[in-house]
């Protein structure tokens, strides 16, 4: 009887082991991927997206947006694309966000993984106020930096002058010519790709990354001293102490010492 | 005819609901349909109503995301109406899975591969390890874990949207089901089947067994899912009471003895027999 105690306890050890084991590796496996398919950064999200990281936990991957998309521009991740499972984005060179007045991907959302109040303005849809990226332009591959007159990102833009501007300066090469070239200001630009999509290059020489890797950060120990306000900053900026060991000798001696000492 | 509408006619009516709302879905993605927009996880019913996967919504808790209040209605009203017809009612007349698992288990039949092997070397409580799981590794890496890999939605997804590599993961369970498992994907793995089951335990349209006119020719056992639910055939006259039950409705139709039928729970009587 005791013995039979012992195995049937036994048993339900090596089961409660086994479950563990099996969970463990599934687990470990499962998770293993879902942190390299939602490392995935160069994604454009729909318009009034809110930050990526709530967004993986948010997006119920319902594809109403996409279905709301009157231009087919929304896309659901499918497998194989290499992206969030299930997550809509778009490709502006395929298609482009043509920046609906009434945003209809928008309010349809049921998750609020698109948030209607990043796209309102004084109570009103608002198109640019929308931010699915930055264009970003590669001015060696763009042409109008060589000289050769092409506007067609800045005619493209739907925000024609506002995003995109173009820029007037000397040609020396040929002393008689100008290069036009175009600039995209972070502050306006949405994002909607339009002009990556208009672009004539082979590749599109300017193309839209989600902002937050198109821009770098200066963070708050620079201080534009010519710009009122902009010292507020400072007041963010943390204190940073040196752990560096500061030499106990004389700056002298440091000069005359052996260069093999550093 | 009566006989083959009699011995079909809920695989007819489940079909015709998986495949209906398949195009339903489908329609709107493609033609613009308004009837019912979105997909399993989470859909649009006449422009109005909304409808959440609420095992979703759980791994959404997990993972920390704040639910929007459509999410909230959604998913409590798909719990209230599983809730009513069977937990897993989902499973066998929704669910798009299905229609392969049940292609696989039907082939096995065929092909006699359960003589062949009889041993069915795992434990149906798996799945609630997974569902256990998916909501660990949703809360630790803040997304919807499961949602990341499922072939519900990767299939569901892919008929209404583009299929991708998604007929894979279909095939894959096709083959598990066929060679490695019987009713392995559904029976055994699937977490949002055991929701479901946790749901079923609570709802009230039953199948009922009246043992008087059982004659213990195990038809039913044979072609159910989840046979375990069945433990009470020509035993005892009693409702299909675990959750794990689909409410597929298969062991009524290939009864020829009535011994099987829909019935709504008695829930006073549960109480006093403290079921």
């Amino acid at each position: 009887m005791e013995n039979r105690a012992v195995s049937d306890r036994r048993k339900f050890i090596l089961k409660m082991a086994r479950s563990a084991g099996i969970a463990a590796l599934g687990g470990f496996v499962w998770s293993a991927y879902v942190d390299e398919v939602t490392a995935s950064q160069l994604l454009l999200r729909p318009p009034g997206a809110i930050k990526e990281e709530d967004f993986l936990k948010t997006c119920i991957k319902c594809g109403l947006c996409v279905e709301a998309c009157p231009y087919n521009t929304l896309l659901l991740a499918k497998p194989g694309d290499n992206k969030p499972m299930g997550t809509p984005y778009f490709i502006p060179r395929d298609i482009p966000c043509y920046m609906c007045p009434d945003i209809p991907c928008v309010p349809i959302c049921p998750s609020g993984a698109l948030d209607e109040a990043s796209v309102t303005t004084d109570g009103v849809l608002d198109i640019k106020a929308a931010d699915m990226g930055l264009a970003v332009i590669d001015d060696e591959s763009c042409i109008a930096f060589w000289g050769i007159q092409c506007d067609a990102c800045y005619r493209a833009c739907p925000l024609l002058g506002e995003a995109i501007s173009v820029e007037y300066k000397k040609n020396d090469r040929t002393g008689k010519h100008a290069f036009l070239t175009p600039i995209v200001h972070s502050n306006i630009c949405t994002g909607c790709g339009l002009c990556e999509k208009a672009c004539v290059t082979e590749k599109a020489a300017i193309f839209v990354l989600p902002r937050e890797v198109a821009m770098g950060k200066a963070g708050n120990y620079y201080i534009k001293g010519w710009e009122k306000g902009d010292e507020k900053r400072l007041e963010n900026a943390k204190e940073i102490k040196t752990t560096t060991e500061i030499s106990k000798d004389s700056a002298v001696n440091s000069l005359n010492s052996d260069s093999e000492d550093f | 005819m009566t006989t083959i509408w009699n011995s079909y006619r809920y695989l007819i009516l489940r079909r015709a609901t998986q495949i209906g709302l398949l195009l339903l879905y489908f329609g709107a993605n493609a033609w613009g349909w308004t009837i019912l927009m979105g997909n399993l996880s989470s859909s649009l019913f006449i422009n109005i109503v909304p409808l959440s996967d609420p095992y979703v919504a759980l791994q959404m808790i997990a993972a920390g995301a704040v639910l929007a209040t459509d999410i909230i209605i959604g998913a409590l009203i798909i719990t209230m109406f599983y809730l009513v017809i069977g937990g897993r009612a989902f499973c066998s007349w929704v669910c798009p899975v299905n229609l392969i698992t049940d292609a696989a288990a039907y082939l096995r039949r065929k092909l006699n591969i359960d003589g062949i092997s009889k041993r069915q070397p795992a434990s149906r409580n798996m799945r609630y390890w997974v569902l256990v799981l998916s909501l660990i590794i949703s809360l630790m890496m803040g997304v919807t874990a499961f949602e990341f890999i499922s072939p519900i939605s990767m299939l569901h997804r892919g008929i209404i949207f583009g299929l991708g590599f998604g007929w894979a993961s279909a095939l894959i369970i096709f083959l598990f089901d066929l060679f490695v498992l019987k009713n392995g994907w559904c029976g055994y793995v699937c977490p949002l089947g055991g929701f479901y089951s946790l749901v079923g335990k609570f709802s009230l349209i039953r199948v009922h067994h009246t043992m008087e006119n059982c004659t213990s020719c195990m038809k039913c056992k044979t072609v159910c899912p989840e046979q375990q639910v069945l433990y009470m055939i020509a035993k005892e006259s009693t409702d299909v009471l675990r959750g794990e039950c689909t409410n597929c409705a298969r062991c009524i139709e290939v009864c020829d003895d009535e011994a099987l039928g829909f019935s709504i729970r008695k829930l006073v009587k549960n109480k006093r027999t403290g079921e």
